[in-house]
């Protein structure tokens, strides 16, 4: 893996492997999340995705990607920590499996810089009609959070927890920001966030690094460059000294209760694996007890935001078993806080985590995942030496992380008719 | 073992018969730190009537799906917390028609693969145990019944069909359920789960005359006998309804329309068929078809547009859904295009154009161990082999699409499912 600057706060990562049927390719703008900018960055990508001035509209465009052998190019938006990625994903089948020896690489690659740099215009601006409809679309996309009831709940939890935050902004913004951007604004937005904002490209396949490198190379040397706009740090804050609750009423038949947590502890891998052992894997603490020994919800798990040190409890129970799943949950920290566990959980969570880290190298897309969440941190960390770090954890530090964890806020997603 | 290899694909495969009847096939991937394995099982949520020690038997909805959880408990204590000391993530679905446990992990692959080969071939299941699993899937069952994903589909099957398992939903419901006991749960196990009705698929850079050796050393010397299915009377083209309704707490209207299909019996021609299905779907409504881009852009449908075609035993169906403020529009349009290509035919250009994109499609699925093993399965089960798509692909032709459009995708043979918001 190498990765060096190709212009002016535009970096190249590049990751040779032949493994993969497809190769990969990625740009991505890398920024600051900001509630007034991150319904507009989603916007963005969404109207780029509508065509280029070659291939000016949807039927152009796919039939442009059909002719590449199904080549996918999609939007992406995603959220890192406190900062947000908004750009294109691109995979076509890898020159070695194409039936007439074909080479695919340049021509996608130039058709993921048209993206950015060329895209459909009309009067000089971007077209009115596809700002429309993707506002619209992505409006219709950030209301269908609610058809599934587990991200709705796991996704009002961190917006209570974090409301005033940045973190506390959902990674495509909010449905009032999406409805309010006119094209004027999305148009001057784009000029703006394409001659100053982080370009994270990177490229995994079999082409030689060379080859990939001038491709990029000549598509993207007509990206303006004018101002620096780079990623932030993500910024950790203590919980309250009491813990909110947010409850909320719907026409469901199972409830969803989710905790959130937080962490000041510098002792990062100590935390991870605390997390692991506490829900983060399928013979957890939360899994084992919660679901399996009492019978109280189908799932229960947790998930850890490593950068902003926050740790979400997500787990589905009958209304009925609201105070006995939440006492349950609590019961199973604590335990984790008094060093109290078999060592075959200890070693069960190292050894998902360790084995969550070695499979990143098999999929072209996790590659890419970590490679982009690791520029947005600034972070040089390595894989190998995050498997070390894991392997050097003992159970005082996993006690000493778990003490550091504080409850912040519970929200509880209940039926209309019923009483909690 | 015996091994192929399949140049198009750049991959290989080492296939081998037990003496027990079980096939065993490891795909080849070297330079892999992952290694995965699935053992399947032919029996699915459809298999709730049939004939074992002479007599016909009909067994509750869900029961195959609730043998799958039950699985993992062991005379020791429980198959999941085993593997997961191992590091190894472990899961197991149950579909229509097959149950799959699968098991992926970056060390200990065969200490991994003996315990999934344990805990699937020995069953161990006590009253205790068995009543403690309803309230698990009692709760999994509420769950599903808050996605109108499942919602629409579930309606769906029960307009097509009228008489095929199909109509009943793989969970089975919560009344259903309650009359499961440990004795069904040995008699279905000793039923359906016997070498010769299953698969194991290894994929991952592995010794493949370790992997028989294990299946050896483990499973029974030999198997019982194939058990006789009943899926109901066979069913015309037509649907048993027309048109099924729910409101839910969604943001949307969706629906998901299907058009019930001739089924096949197995072997290449249903490779060869899935192909055309698929390739159809892509000229009526894939993302480059002038419909789906017609529709987007006047604003009807979004990017959630989408289906497939789908074929079990003694049923088929083509399905599409999505969100769209006007389902019943949508709806006819779709029709009303196939009608329209399947009598004036595909343009050629276009046909060129989606039979690439297809083709990258299908390289492109190799890239997931789990669509590999999935494939390899399913490919086991209906008699034919996989990884000869490219073969099979070259064979369909342009009118093989149009007369399928022409044939099966009718408004006489189709139904649609439809969620509205509440309200």
């Amino acid at each position: 893996m190498t990765r060096q600057m190709l212009m002016e706060n535009v970096y190249f990562t590049y990751i040779p492997s032949e493994k993969f049927k497809t190769s990969l390719l990625s740009a991505q703008l890398a920024v600051p999340l900001r509630r007034e900018t991150a319904a507009q960055n989603a916007l963005l990508v969404n109207v780029l995705s509508r065509g280029t001035a070659r291939c000016p509209d949807m039927a152009a465009l796919n039939r442009e990607l059909d002719m590449l052998y199904g080549a996918h190019l999609a939007p992406a938006v995603r959220k890192r920590g406190e900062n947000q990625l908004a750009g294109f994903t691109a995979t076509c089948i890898d020159d070695r499996f194409l039936p007439q020896g074909e080479q695919l690489l340049e021509q996608l690659t130039s058709l993921l810089g048209d993206m950015f740099c060329d895209p459909a215009v009309e009067g000089g601006r971007l077209v009115e009609a596809y700002v429309d409809s993707e506002r619209a679309n992505l409006a219709d996309l950030i209301r269908s959070d609610i058809n599934d009831k587990r991200a709705y709940a796991n996704r009002r939890l961190v917006e209570s927890m974090c409301a005033g935050e940045p973190f506390g902004v959902g990674r495509m913004g909010s449905l009032e920001d999406v409805e309010r951007i006119s094209r004027e604004e999305l148009d001057s937005h784009y000029r703006a966030l394409l001659a100053q904002g982080r370009m994270e490209l990177f490229y995994c396949g079999s082409a030689p690094e060379d080859r990939v490198k001038e491709a990029l190379s000549a598509t993207f040397a007509r990206l303006p460059r004018q101002g620096k706009l780079e990623p932030g740090p993500t910024l950790r804050r203590p919980a309250p000294e009491s813990v909110r609750v947010v409850e909320e009423e719907m026409d469901v038949t199972q409830g969803k209760l989710c905790v959130g947590y937080r962490t000041m502890s510098g002792d990062d891998y100590a935390t991870m694996m605390m997390e692991t052992m506490f829900g983060g894997f399928s013979s957890s603490k939360l899994f084992l007890n919660v679901r399996e020994k009492l019978s109280l919800c189908y799932y229960a798990s947790s998930v850890y935001q490593r950068q902003k040190g926050l740790i979400a409890v997500s787990s589905g129970v009958a209304f009925e078993n609201y105070t006995r799943a939440l006492e349950e949950i609590g019961a199973q920290l604590e335990a984790l806080r008094r060093g109290e566990w078999e060592d075959w959980e200890l070693q069960g969570a190292r050894s998902s985590l360790l084995s969550g880290l070695r499979a990143i190298k098999d999929s072209a897309w996790a590659l890419e995942d970590f490679v982009m969440g690791k520029a947005v941190a600034g972070s040089r960390e390595t894989i190998s030496e995050l498997m070390e770090g894991i392997s050097a954890v003992t159970g005082e530090r996993i006690q000493e992380a778990a003490k550091a964890v504080k409850p912040d806020t519970i929200y509880f997603l209940k039926g209309k008719e019923v009483q909690a | 073992m015996t091994v192929m290899e399949y140049p198009r694909l750049g991959e290989k495969v080492f296939r081998r018969r037990l003496g027990n009847g079980l096939e065993v096939a490891v795909v080849s991937k070297p330079h892999y730190a992952k290694s995965y394995a699935m053992f399947a099982v032919r029996y699915g949520g459809m298999d709730l009537r049939f004939q074992l020690d002479g007599a016909w038997r009909d067994t509750p909805a869900g029961i195959a799906h609730y043998l799958e959880h039950k699985m993992f408990d062991t005379e020791e204590g429980n198959a999941l917390q085993e593997l997961a000391r191992n590091g190894a993530v472990d899961n197991a679905f149950t579909s229509n028609a097959v149950t799959a446990y699968y098991v992926q992990c970056t060390e200990k692959f065969y200490e991994n693969l003996r315990i999934l080969l344990r805990f699937v071939s020995i069953p161990y299941f006590t009253q205790e145990s068995v009543e403690k699993e309803q309230g698990i899937i009692a709760q999994e069952i509420r769950m599903v019944e808050d996605d109108p994903d499942w919602q629409v589909y579930r309606n769906l099957m029960a307009c097509l069909y009228a008489d095929s398992p199909i109509r009943i939903p793989v969970a089975g419901s919560v009344e259903s359920i309650r009359q499961i006991t440990p004795q069904t749960l040995y008699d279905c196990h000793k039923a359906f789960y016997t070498p010769a009705n299953m698969v194991l698929v290894c994929v991952g850079d592995l010794d493949p005359e370790r992997v028989a050796a294990e299946a050896e050393d483990i499973l029974p010397r030999q198997s019982g006998p194939d058990v006789p299915r009943d899926y109901g009377q066979e069913e015309g083209q037509a649907p048993a309804e027309r048109e099924a309704h729910l409101a839910m707490e969604v943001s949307m209207p969706m629906f998901l329309a299907g058009y019930k299909c001739r089924p096949q019996a197995g072997g290449e021609p249903l490779l060869r068929q899935s192909i055309i299905g698929d390739m159809a779907c892509d000229v009526l409504f894939g993302e480059s078809s002038p419909l789906y881009t017609r529709l987007y852009q006047e604003g009807v449908i979004n990017s959630s547009l989408g289906g497939n075609f789908d074929m079990l035993p003694g049923a088929a169906y083509l399905y599409v859904g999505g969100e769209t403020k006007e389902p019943r529009r949508v709806f006819e349009e779709i029709t009303a295009q196939a009608k329209k290509l399947g009598e004036e035919g595909i343009s050629e250009a276009f046909y060129q154009q989606v039979r690439r994109a297809s083709y990258g499609g299908m390289i492109r699925s190799l890239n997931s161990f789990e669509n590999i093993a999935v494939s390899m399965v399913d490919g086991r089960f209906r008699g034919y082999d996989s990884y000869r798509f490219p073969e099979v692909f070259e064979t369909v032709t342009k009118a093989d699409v149009e007369a399928f459009l022409r044939e099966e995708v009718t408004a006489g043979h189709a139904a649609i499912s439809l969620v509205e918001p509440l309200g």
